[in-house]
């Protein structure tokens, strides 16, 4: 091989390999936008308008069931009172650390810690009406506020691995969270913009679910989308980077139930 | 087909084809359609036709009076947001009767069928609508007077681009 | 029992035209998707909507499979009275539900 060659080879891997760190750069903060801004106009009137949200159902469950005496004959309300100011924030600052548990826990893992030791009540089943009604009743009350994640250092090394995951290629199409949702954000895929896939709206009401669903949810569709294996739900792997995913979106405000396509 | 959808739905075939290459066979779920699914989605003027022709009879469906407010573009087929409004005094003596929704690409053509009166106060009714792909929607008014009007809109469907495969494998398009 | 949200002006003056919004959970099974296997799921819809205004009817609609689920309908009435509303919905499987709203009219 040429010195000539052998320079332009060199100079191509250095390329790529410079094009490889740049891709995994996040998005700067100021540059963050949700994916309510990649809506269209109806849609984005859906969200807006509390007499039109499919998402206010489930708000509306939400808080009957706050109200409902179960297990013990406790209700939410009897301990945490009215949710409008003693859930104010709350969604905004999960996952958080369960020192019992010695790692991160995301607020239906919460809503069903309450339920088991303060209720003497079943948990909940992921992905449940029930449970999906009570996420989304108690993130509401966050609406407006800006993610909160806590400054918790134990926190660090979910959030990390979360991050990890995100970066990582993965799957028959070995594609990675990051090579969409960092890299290729606002450019179409199969006729759709490509959002930079904030958590702020969730529990949402997504157009294709045609009903309300949790993150963990969407997590799973994008990993079956990308033919990737998908974890069940509650895995430490959905709840790490549900960590990684709010401290990439920290400031924004929330819009639990937002609607999506 | 007019040409410029044509025109249209081959540059969408094109670039998803380009897509395809570059991502070394990407495949997207939403194009390995099961036949079910090919066999519903195919325009059935005829199907259109006999609809309309059940809702006017033997009158005319002339063009007008009616305005059919649909996005040109939908993110999702499950839910697009339509209004239809008509131009009408709704008095005791001139009102509409009644608006019937028909879709011409849909397994079945009717969308919703709506009775008013004069206590309607505006003749405007909004819904959230499914489309099985992109195609054209008429709206058609029946005045107090016997007469039928008419107004097309076109919505072009985008599909997300992840789909999930539910448990026992239903598939949520 | 479905989860109904309906929202209706609490006051109007007389003569004026009111705007009424309605929001019911109800999955409408459209009847032509398949699971994985190929057998077709059976249509579950709701199928009639009516609305009455202290008895009178105001309001009808006829749904298909074609509304998206959760239908949310909106439309208009002449606030002639005080009174209440009565919505109605009802389709397959024996789906009835009722809900009203009341409106103070001067």
């Amino acid at each position: 091989m040429s010195a000539v060659t052998r320079l332009r080879l060199f100079a191509v891997a250095a390329m790529l390999a410079a094009a490889a760190i740049a891709a995994h750069a996040e998005i700067p903060l100021n540059e963050r936008r949700s994916g309510y801004a990649d809506l269209g106009r109806e849609t984005k009137a859906m969200q807006d308008d509390d007499t039109a949200n499919p998402g206010m159902l489930a708000v509306l469950d939400g808080e009957s069931l706050w109200k409902a005496k179960t297990g013990n004959g406790r209700a939410c309300a009897e301990c945490h009172g009215d949710a409008k100011t003693s859930m104010k924030g709350v969604a905004a600052r999960y996952p958080a650390y369960e020192p019992k548990l010695s790692r991160p826990v995301n607020l239906d893992q919460r809503i069903n810690t309450c339920r088991v030791e303060r209720q003497e009540a079943k948990p909940l089943a992921y992905e449940s009406k029930d449970l999906l009604a009570l996420s989304t009743y108690i993130g509401m009350q966050s609406r407006g506020e800006p993610i909160a994640p806590p400054n918790d250092p134990r926190l660090t090394p979910f959030r990390e691995a979360g991050r990890a995951t995100y970066i990582r290629r993965q799957g028959q199409l070995n594609l990675s969270c990051a090579q969409c949702h960092d890299d290729n954000w606002s450019r179409k895929l199969a006729g759709n913009v490509i959002p930079q896939a904030h958590p702020n709206g969730y529990p949402l009401y997504r157009l294709e679910w045609q009903s309300i669903g949790s993150l963990q949810r969407r997590l799973r569709n994008c990993l079956i989308g990308m033919r990737a294996e998908h974890y069940d739900y509650g895995s430490p792997e959905y709840v790490d980077l549900e960590a990684y995913l709010m401290w990439r979106a920290r400031g924004m405000p929330m819009e639990t139930p937002a609607v999506r396509p | 087909m007019s040409d410029t959808k044509q025109a249209m739905l081959a540059n969408r075939r094109q670039v998803l084809a380009a897509a395809g290459a570059v991502a070394g066979g990407l495949a997207l779920p939403t194009l390995a359609s099961p036949p079910a699914r090919a066999q519903l989605i195919q325009s059935n003027p005829a199907q259109l036709g006999i609809a309309i022709r059940k809702v006017a009879g033997s009158a005319e469906v002339k063009v007008g009076k009616v305005t059919l407010d649909v996005p040109p573009l939908s993110e999702n087929g499950n839910s697009v947001t339509m209004t239809v409004t008509v131009d009408s005094p709704m008095t005791p003596k001139d009102y509409v009767k009644a608006i019937h929704v028909l879709s011409e690409k849909n397994p079945q053509p009717n969308v919703i069928s709506v009775t008013l009166g004069p206590r309607a106060g505006h003749p405007t009714i909004q819904t959230r609508i499914r489309l099985a792909d992109s195609q054209d929607i008429v709206a058609i008014a029946e005045l107090s007077d016997g007469t039928f009007w008419q107004d097309t809109g076109n919505v072009i469907i985008t599909l997300g681009a992840c789909l999930e495969d539910l448990p026992d494998g239903t598939r949520t398009d | 029992m479905a989860r109904a949200l309906i929202n209706v002006p609490a006051k109007a003056k007389r003569g004026e035209i009111i705007t009424i919004k309605t929001l019911i959970s109800h999955a409408m099974e459209s009847g032509f998707r398949h699971t994985a296997t190929g057998v077709r799921i059976p249509r579950d819809i709701i199928d009639t909507f009516v609305c009455t205004f202290n008895g009178e009817e105001i309001f009808r609609a006829a749904l298909h499979p074609a509304i998206a689920a959760n239908p949310f309908i909106t439309f208009h009435t002449v606030a002639t009275e005080s009174g209440t509303f009565t919505f109605k919905w009802t389709g397959d499987g024996q789906f009835s539900q009722t809900e009203t709203a009341s409106i103070v009219v001067e």
